[in-house]
């Protein structure tokens, strides 16, 4: 009787998994998947729930709005842009998971802007074995800079020493030699970013470095840390959660450095509605983050005069409203402006191959809603080459209009970029 | 495998019944998965691999708690410790077969201390030490940063596919069948586990502990002995986790997942092992299922994000509601009442 059971269950449930989910979507062009002469299919794994989401979850659903803003203007080539986004709670046996399923079984053309270093990086052999394009990853991870032995992943952020590099300089040019404390995460993305810092000032004058980990629910052990070591200029590569937590432990323990903030966790709005949820209401929004210094490599969202600001403002108002418009919102539109300029420099013919080429060849010479270029090459695939430094006044970002690039090899020389920003197209949609 | 048959004490006619029992479902249900193997797409071959790590883990789990009456909330923590074997050995150049059984070896010498400490401890504080140790256990990893790769986790190379099966059997196909492989075994030694002599002492103890102490049974040790078992067991399904997903991370193995195999073995049908195929098969469509009703109701975002947890929920509510004793004892009860009714026509 057991083994009947036995039998009949695993029976059934292989008959289940049989039965479940044929529906492929994308099809149409014979060879090409997810590309029909009316679509192109994308998907992405996004933290939509979990302790990556406040904040994250708005960008993929940013980018959607941006490609219903170009569907509704035609399209590219004819084709209506789709974003399938799929759940990873930030955890990477999901991220495996949906990105195998948007593959295998929704046959995507691509994959788009995958957030973030833990998860990402499990999915990106699989992909570059499969030759499926993986463009503009949400995460400024050195890793993603190989076009060489991973030709289809392309990052899109600044890379995180790039970053480092430039704080470090503006530190040594506006602060001096005042004691520096550092609070990182202990991932390629605070790792990266002091190491950039490390690159540019001199050892002695960094006085003590945090690690904490993501996940953890109190810096109090660092910033006492911190604090104990006499810093007078405090630099954090934290995400928007703990550059809030930090900065209330420093509030409460009476420590008043001059804070500078990497750009991941720096986006004011985002910032300031965590202060005031941890502190029950008790810290009223940005107030706290009064003067902090930091960068971007996108204009500023309270920059209200730029007009990729206020392209970026319409298409959010039309598509996106129920979000609020801030540095994720952004981020996901600008990310998107950059993918459709991939696309139409891909051409009508679209192929796998096509729009990798079209990036090796032509990225570099993109320009679009942000402040510095593409380091992209046949060889460089890590996204924008630098940023512009600005201070946070008045609860928006206040860029200082001079743009910096670099590249992540230590030692080498930071420089003006001198091109200006062009407006957005009238049609708020790239040119082929 | 070699360390579960050895425990099957030697008892005469019944177990040489039992291994003959158990070869023949293993060999037929190997021949069933192969064929079904062959007829799933890409995808559903990577959810079968899943499905059968699950298995084993709940299969183990499922025979701790029924068996011997312990809970464990830590099971996510010895799959943990499985996968990181895997990438470990591996990492060395250890080939993958006698990785992922160093990975249940490793797994049940882990869990002899915790299973001694698990046969002092009852119900509440057995649950909160085993839940301690699944959210301490990954935080070794960001301890060991050079060693265990940090937040950030460790990868291995895909298990290329052997080149005598040619060019006919796709990587998802062969990572399927690797999967399916690691759970029969795992299968095969719980079911000469529980037919055997060790199995009825454990149903002993498990319903009166002074009245098999009475009868000459080692109480502590009978229940080390299953959670040793079952730590293997998850450790196996981590080794298969590895063999199939080729990761290891600290946020792969969250305190959730730790949960969730308890809430499959329960919604399974705990203590049967056709349970523990259920709620695998739970364990992974229901979360995919979930997914897609959400999406096809075309709600904002932050909606369709938490949706399928809500109706996730729901589902486990209701099928506890309608099935107390899980889908297996469901189902068993539900052929009962047909074959009932058949009789008196």
């Amino acid at each position: 009787m057991k083994r009947t059971y036995v039998m009949a269950a695993l029976a059934a449930a292989a008959a289940l998994i049989a039965g479940c989910g044929s529906s492929s979507s994308g099809g149409g062009s014979a060879d090409t998947p997810g590309v029909t002469a009316t679509s192109i299919t994308f998907g992405t794994h996004q933290p939509l729930t979990g302790p990556a989401a406040p904040g994250y979850s708005e960008i993929a659903p940013a980018s959607q709005a941006y490609f219903d803003y170009v569907n509704a203007h035609g399209g590219v080539f004819g084709r209506k842009i789709r974003l399938i986004i799929k759940d990873d709670g930030y955890n990477p046996t999901n991220t495996v998971n949906v990105v195998h399923q948007l593959v295998l079984q929704n046959n995507v053309f691509g994959i788009f802007e995958g957030l973030g270093t833990p998860t990402h990086t499990k999915v990106v052999g699989f992909l570059n074995s499969s030759k499926v394009p993986d463009l503009f990853v949400s995460s400024g991870c050195p890793c993603w800079d190989n076009g060489s032995t991973q030709p289809e992943t392309f990052g899109w952020l600044p890379n995180y020493t790039i970053e480092g590099k430039i704080l470090g300089q503006y530190i040594k040019q506006h602060l001096g030699d005042q004691k520096v404390g550092v609070i990182y995460q202990d991932d390629d993305f605070g790792q990266g970013g002091l190491a950039g810092l490390k690159d540019e000032l001199p050892a002695s004058q960094i006085v003590s470095a945090q690690p904490y980990q993501s996940g953890t629910s109190t810096l109090a052990p660092q910033v006492t840390a911190v604090k104990a070591s006499g810093a007078k200029v405090l630099v954090e590569f934290t995400v928007p959660i703990y550059t809030a937590i930090a900065r209330l432990t420093a509030f409460t323990l009476d420590y008043s450095p001059q804070l500078v903030v990497s750009s991941v966790g720096s986006d004011p709005i985002t910032v300031g509605k965590l202060l005031s949820v941890i502190s029950k209401g008790k810290a009223s929004g940005t107030a706290l983050l009064e003067g902090a210094i930091t960068d971007g490599y996108l204009p500023s969202v309270g920059d209200t005069s730029n007009p990729w600001i206020a392209l970026f403002k319409k298409i959010h108002d039309q598509y996106d409203a129920s979000a609020p418009f801030d540095g994720n919102v952004e981020y996901g539109m600008a990310s998107a402006y950059t993918l459709v300029q991939a696309l139409q420099a891909a051409g009508k013919n679209l192929t796998r191959q096509g729009i990798v080429d079209a990036i090796d060849n032509d990225g570099g010479m993109w320009t679009g809603p942000g402040l510095v270029p593409y380091r992209y090459t046949k060889t460089e695939h890590g996204g924008y080459a630098g940023v512009e430094m600005g201070v946070i006044h008045g609860g928006v970002i206040v860029l200082d209009g001079k743009p910096l690039t670099t590249d992540p090899t230590a030692g080498s020389a930071i420089t003006p970029y001198t091109g200006t920003q062009p407006a957005p197209p009238a049609s708020g949609v790239p040119s082929s | 495998m070699s360390s579960l048959a050895a425990v099957a004490r030697p008892g005469g006619a019944v177990r040489g019944s039992t291994l003959v029992r158990s070869l023949g479902l293993v060999i037929g249900l190997a021949v069933v998965l192969v064929l079904v193997t062959d007829a799933l797409g890409s995808y559903q071959q990577l959810q079968l691999a899943q499905g059968a790590y699950y298995f084993a883990a709940l299969a183990g789990l499922t025979v701790l708690i029924g068996l011997s009456g312990k809970i464990s909330l830590g099971h996510g923590a010895f799959m943990a410790v499985g996968a990181y074997t895997v990438m470990l050995l591996v990492g060395q150049g250890w080939a993958l077969l006698p990785a992922v059984a160093a990975a249940a070896i490793v797994s049940a010498a882990i869990g002899i201390p915790v299973g001694i400490a698990a046969s002092r401890l009852e119900g509440p504080y057995l649950a909160g030490a085993t839940l301690a140790f699944a959210v301490g256990l990954p935080a070794l990893a960001d301890r060991f940063p050079s060693l265990l790769g940090g937040a950030n986790g460790l990868t291995i190379n895909p298990p290329a596919v052997p080149s005598f099966l040619g060019a006919n059997v796709s990587l998802e196909q062969w990572q399927a069948w690797i999967g399916c492989a690691g759970a029969l075994v795992a299968l095969f030694g719980l079911y000469n586990l529980v037919h055997s002599g060790v199995g009825r002492s454990l149903r002993a103890t498990r319903d009166d502990e002074i009245a098999a102490a009475l009868c000459g049974l080692d109480v502590a040790r009978q229940q080390t002995l299953a959670f040793v078992v079952s730590a293997s067991c998850a450790g196996l399904a981590g080794g298969l986790y590895a063999a199939v997903l080729n990761l290891a991370s600290p946020g792969a193995f969250p305190l959730t997942l730790s949960l969730s195999l308890l809430t499959g073995v329960v919604v399974g049908g705990l203590g049967s092992l056709a349970g523990a195929a259920w709620g695998a098969a739970i364990l992974v469509l229901l979360p995919s299922w979930t997914n897609s009703l959400a999406h096809s109701l075309s709600l904002g975002t932050n909606a369709q994000g938490n949706l399928p947890f809500a109706i996730y929920g729901l589902v486990l509510i209701g099928l506890m509601l309608a099935w107390p004793s899980g889908i297996q004892g469901g189902l068993g009860a539900l052929m009962r009442y047909m074959s009932n009714k058949r009789r008196r026509g």
